[in-house]
């Protein structure tokens, strides 16, 4: 029998390793994994690499990991604070700040894009974002029929840690919402996904073509409990 | 003496002249009043980055949900029609040249419509370049919305930008607070300017040489 289903969160990060790349899914505060982004802060592992939209999203999970100097490297698209008035990613900044985290800043579509590749087993590709901009320096670049575009390479991850609404002991998953994001593309992009879903269902209860993660793509399913809400 | 356009103006006169079935992306700013005064004869369908094509207004009355909101992180609403995309699907629509217009702030435009809006260069500002750069040179027509100049009066519409690049020759039309100007092949070309402003005024106030369409729109 498959079943992919993880009783609780520490078991379902127990693996992860120093020095590890993990695709950590959402969107502002949007389909956050707050509860598995916890759990790796329990566990310990150190030197990470993460990716992920933003560079945190307000003192919990992600801020928490970066204050305890556990990231080593952040891969994201936007690192800045992206509401003034409530500052977001202060940890972020001021690891930055203090020369104690490395920053790959990378447009948004290139990211999704990048672990697009490395998911779907495709190599390096061309895209005209950047072209011509700061970002695209020190990389090899072509101009086809007028336009020029940037080489790019493959993004992978270790693991991934997505949020999506409902799932099954086979880890396909739906999603609420824009609440999808960049949970499909993770999924596909790491070694090792796992996903925190609001309500694992019976197998077989999803409608096949609203399952818009295929379970192949998913290696550990958790349920959140409600008082497990961080 | 000539008047100024307020933002709100300014966003009123770049609604009006959307067509009917245009998929749009808007910036942040000004770019965001325009869903305000879209035509209520027209469907203009608004598509955000992280995934929403078939955007409505935030409802203030509803509940803050985290699972519907647009890019700048503020709630919205969906929409009779409206679809869900995940980002591989929504940058695929920017790049592909699905998205019919953009619509976005600037600190620069250059006379050969490069664009500079993602970053001051400032040695202390934290890099963050969000999906501006994916939007630009994916969307099939990209206008500006900015002030003409600078508080402190320094143009905005320059030579070449000294601010970093977001897009090379990215830009079709820029809408300030006193002027739409084209960008063409040929260079500059302004097609309106506001009540009272003379065309040296104009001139006097950018930093790139500017062409005066025959017959030009007043504001």
């Amino acid at each position: 029998m498959l079943d992919k289903t993880v009783a609780d969160f520490e078991t379902a990060v127990a693996d992860v390793h120093d020095g590890a790349t993990i695709l950590i899914g959402g969107f502002g505060a949007s389909a956050v994994p707050t509860e598995l982004v916890c759990a790796l802060l329990e566990q310990g592992a150190r030197e990470l690499t993460i990716v992920n939209n933003n560079a945190g999203n307000g003192p919990v999970g992600l801020s928490q990991l970066i204050a305890a100097g556990r990231v080593k490297k952040m891969i994201c698209s936007f690192a800045r604070s992206s509401n003034k008035l409530r500052p977001n990613a202060v940890a972020f900044a001021e690891a930055y700040r203090g020369g104690r985290i490395e920053l790959e800043c990378v447009p948004q579509g290139t990211m999704a894009e990048r672990m697009r590749a490395a998911g779907s087993g495709l190599g390096p590709f061309y895209t005209p974002t950047s072209y011509g901009t700061a970002l695209a320096e020190g990389k090899e670049t072509r101009i086809e029929d007028g336009v020029g575009y940037v080489l790019e390479h493959p993004l992978k991850g270790d693991f991934a840690f997505i949020k999506a609404q409902y799932g099954d002991r086979w880890g396909n998953l739906t999603y609420r919402y824009a609440g999808r994001n960049f949970g499909p593309v993770m999924a596909m992009a790491a070694k090792t996904t796992i996903a925190q879903v609001d309500r694992i269902c019976p197998l077989g209860q999803l409608q096949p073509e609203h399952i818009v993660t295929s379970g192949i793509f998913v290696k550990r399913i958790i349920e959140v409990q409600r008082d497990q809400h961080a | 003496m000539h008047k100024k356009l307020s933002r709100e103006d300014i966003a009123r006169r770049v609604a009006a002249d959307i067509p009917d079935g245009y998929y749009v992306n808007l910036g942040i700013g000004i770019p965001t009043l325009i869903a305000r005064y879209l035509p209520d004869d027209r469907e203009v369908i608004l598509h955000t980055e992280n995934g929403i094509v078939g955007m409505g207004p935030g409802d203030e009355e509803a509940p803050l949900d985290l699972d519907l909101i647009n890019a700048s992180k503020e709630p919205v609403t969906l929409i009779p029609g409206s679809s869900i995309a995940d980002h591989t699907d929504s940058f695929a629509m920017m790049r592909g040249g699905h998205i019919d217009l953009t619509v976005l702030g600037a600190f620069q435009v250059s006379a050969a419509g490069d664009l500079a809006n993602w970053d001051t260069g400032h040695p202390d500002a934290i890099p963050a370049v969000g999906g501006a750069m994916d939007l630009v040179v994916g969307a099939r027509n990209v206008y500006v919305t900015m002030e003409h100049t600078t508080r402190e009066g320094v143009p905005k519409i320059v030579q070449t930008c000294d601010y970093p690049l977001t897009g090379e020759s990215v830009v079709d039309r820029i809408y300030t607070d006193l002027a739409i100007v084209d960008i063409t092949d040929a260079g500059l070309l302004v097609t309106a300017m506001v009540q009272g402003l003379s065309f040296e005024d104009l001139q006097a106030l950018t930093a790139a040489p500017l062409q005066l369409k025959q017959q030009i729109m007043r504001l």
